[in-house]
């Protein structure tokens, strides 16, 4: 039995206010044969500036410290391309660091930007994330992403990081999901209802209107799983630009508020102990004492079905946003949709449902834009820019990118940089003939979830339009 | 480069002993579109890297002799005392001490089953396992951590009761020298060069 001490389960206390003040994005794809990495950070870097009505000249004579996220050095092959791309954005003599926490790599870019302003280091940061995965054949690309895993007791079996995640889910399958047809549907819907999303966005490189029996006919990766069910390997970057009060206010009349919390567990599953589930605010002690009965096989925790790093950083974030339940305090979540049933094992994780019922978030239609069931908007609608199965997964930039497309409802602005015929045109995108408006009306609070293969390392990031704070908890 | 140029490495006196070729490069090619615009150039290379497994050598050392170790922390002052680590651990993770190697291979032949397991047709470039690949995911009595390995004969269940069979004939002294079968099967069913 694991336990974790007070002073490490202390909630995060910042020395002051840190705030969203921009970001931007460029095309994703699977591959773009036609820029360098660079041409594509700096699109989206002078998508973040126009944002706010700068040039980019203008907005980098802010930044006073820059944060890189690029999970894989192999996949460009360069070392130090951090120090690469902060030469072509002009940024020096800044001082600079390359982060990298694999699937997580473009929250914990995030987490450290965060830091640093909180802290009274930078008053203004530049967290800028990218990838670069279509310079080897997708067998290669799998190679390395399995690097990722243990290079010892991992990594020799089979060189495919899927079937490292699979052993998770055919658990959770069977526990939870107990092996039944309808959670098999549920699992599918998520992949209908994300890529359904991309498909009124621009920057999305997976768009497809589908249905759930096309998931299910999908070929199998490893089954349950299916190829519809997993996400896509991307190319790519986004940036955000965070500072403190003071400069968020010069640069603009309408920040907002940024928590940033991390986790971590294990980089192997298979090292993971038993231990009592870390509560957050909206559950209570007893909730899970019979969660091994109603699941037969569901009382190891976090085992093979939860991922602890994912409850721990909703553990600290929430408590420094004051959010209590997320799906009464947040208005829209983007998660880490890496596969269908890693998506509901994290509604369990961050309490958006309890664990074991992480289903009924999907089939309740409160995920949705606009609940099927009602046709009234959902009560916390998920992924509307597509998600990783949908939009993108450029490892680096995909935490970044969330937290960007959150912003964008809060600011009331998302249709605006979604709608626009040009930028479809300029990526070469036919916008849809039922191009459809995923603003969320009203949303003033918001959650991204950015999480590194079977749960190493997750980080929670919360957006809050300052006139809708919470009460700290 | 040919298997006979390829690198190999002796430790002496604590340095490396280098002997052949490491790495190897090739012509680049140049990328050209369908309008004839170069895009780029392709950067072909082959390297060998030399990895040391430290104190986790007598695990992969004992896979080639048919034993399967872990590790158990037995510091009376910390929490993790009489905690058996399969995988191996060198150092415990909650007091750091070192640990104590502990046969488990009875352990494991007596009783070791199926948590979890997944089988899928796909791998990464570099896969040396028969398709389809079925991982298991053992546990074992009084063991709080559970092991990854990958099923040489059946269709895994959660649940099954699994036996571990070791590459003993020409050992590549990594994690692949151990598999596992269902309980019950004969010898003449496991993949050449392993035995129970």
């Amino acid at each position: 039995m694991i336990k974790f001490s007070d002073k490490q389960l202390k909630i995060p206390q910042m020395q002051r206010p840190v705030f969203l003040v921009t970001g931007g994005m460029s095309k994703f794809g699977r591959a773009v044969p036609e820029k360098r990495t660079e041409e594509l950070v700096i699109d989206a870097f002078v998508e973040a500036a126009e944002f706010i009505d700068k040039s980019s000249a203008e907005l980098k004579e802010y930044i006073h410290s820059c944060y890189y996220g690029h999970f894989a050095d192999h996949f460009g092959d360069q070392l130090l391309g951090e120090a690469l791309i902060h030469d072509r954005l002009g940024l020096d003599p800044l001082g600079n660091v390359g982060i990298k926490t694999g699937g997580a790599t473009g929250g914990s870019t995030l987490w450290e930007a965060f830091k640093a302003v909180a802290s009274g280091y930078s008053d203004c940061v530049l967290a800028m994330g990218w990838e670069r995965m279509d310079e080897v054949p997708t067998d290669e690309g799998n190679n390395y992403i399995a690097s990722a895993a243990d290079k010892d007791w991992e990594t020799p079996l089979g060189h495919i990081y899927t079937g490292y995640y699979a052993v998770m889910a055919q658990k959770y399958w069977q526990v939870f999901g107990k092996e039944e047809e309808s959670f098999r549907r549920t699992m599918a819907e998520i992949a209908v209802k994300n890529r359904g999303y991309a498909r009124m966005n621009p920057h999305a490189q997976g768009p497809m209107k589908i249905t759930v029996e096309d998931v299910m006919n999908s070929p199998v990766v490893a089954y349950p799983l299916r190829a519809l069910d997993c996400c896509l390997m991307s190319v790519g970057a986004a940036c955000a630009i965070l500072c403190d009060e003071k400069t968020a206010y010069e640069l603009t009349d309408n920040p907002l508020m940024i928590h940033v919390a991390a986790g971590s567990h294990t980089l192997r599953v298979a090292d993971r102990r038993n231990m009592e589930i870390p509560l957050l605010p909206n559950e209570s002690p007893d909730q899970y004492k019979d969660l091994g009965d109603r699941f037969p096989g569901g009382d190891r925790y976090p085992g093979f079905t939860g991922f602890l790093a994912a409850r721990m950083a909703a553990y600290y974030c929430y408590r420094m946003a004051g959010v209590v339940d997320p799906t009464e305090d947040l208005d829209l979540v983007e998660l880490h949709d890496a596969f269908t049933i890693s998506d509901i094992q994290t509604y369990e994780d961050i309490g958006i449902r309890p664990y074991g019922e992480g289903r009924t978030y999907v089939e309740s239609g409160d995920c949705y834009h606009t609940n099927p069931h009602t046709g009234k908007p959902g009560k916390l609608p998920s992924n509307l820019c597509g998600g990783l199965l949908g939009c993108m997964h450029a490892v680096g930039a995909t935490g970044i990118m969330q937290t960007v497309e959150i912003g964008q409802h809060i600011w009331g602005r998302w249709a605006e940089m979604h709608e626009d015929q040009s930028k479809w045109d300029r990526f070469g995108r036919t916008k849809p003939a039922d191009w459809t408006n995923l603003q969320v009306e009203g949303a003033n609070r918001g959650l991204a979830i950015s999480h590194a293969g079977v749960g190493s390392h997750v980080t929670a990031t919360i957006l809050v339009h300052p006139d809708h704070q919470l009460e700290r908890n | 480069m040919s298997t006979a140029e390829r690198g190999k490495v002796r430790v002496e006196k604590g340095r490396y002993r280098l002997d052949g070729k490491f790495h190897y490069g090739y012509p680049n090619d140049p990328i050209w579109n369908e309008d004839g615009k170069l895009m780029g150039v392709t950067n072909p290379r082959d390297v060998t890297h030399v990895h040391m497994y430290g104190g986790e050598a007598p695990f992969f050392e004992g896979l080639g002799k048919g034993k399967l170790l872990g590790t158990c922390c037995d510091n009376p002052d910390c929490e993790a005392d009489g905690s058996i680590f399969i995988p191996f651990r060198i150092h415990c993770p909650d007091c750091l001490g070192k640990n104590t190697i502990v046969d488990m291979t009875d352990t494991a032949r007596k009783g070791a089953t199926v948590h979890t397991f997944m089988t899928t047709e796909r791998t990464g470039a570099f896969n040396t396992l028969p398709k389809p690949i079925r991982f298991v995911n053992v546990e074992f009595e009084g063991v709080p951590t559970i092991l990854m390995g990958y099923l040489s004969v059946g269709k895994p269940e959660i649940g099954m009761k699994v036996v571990p069979i070791f590459n003993t004939a020409s050992p590549t002294y990594t994690i692949l020298d151990l598999s596992w079968v269902p309980d019950g099967t004969n010898e003449s069913e496991i993949p050449e060069g392993f035995t129970f």
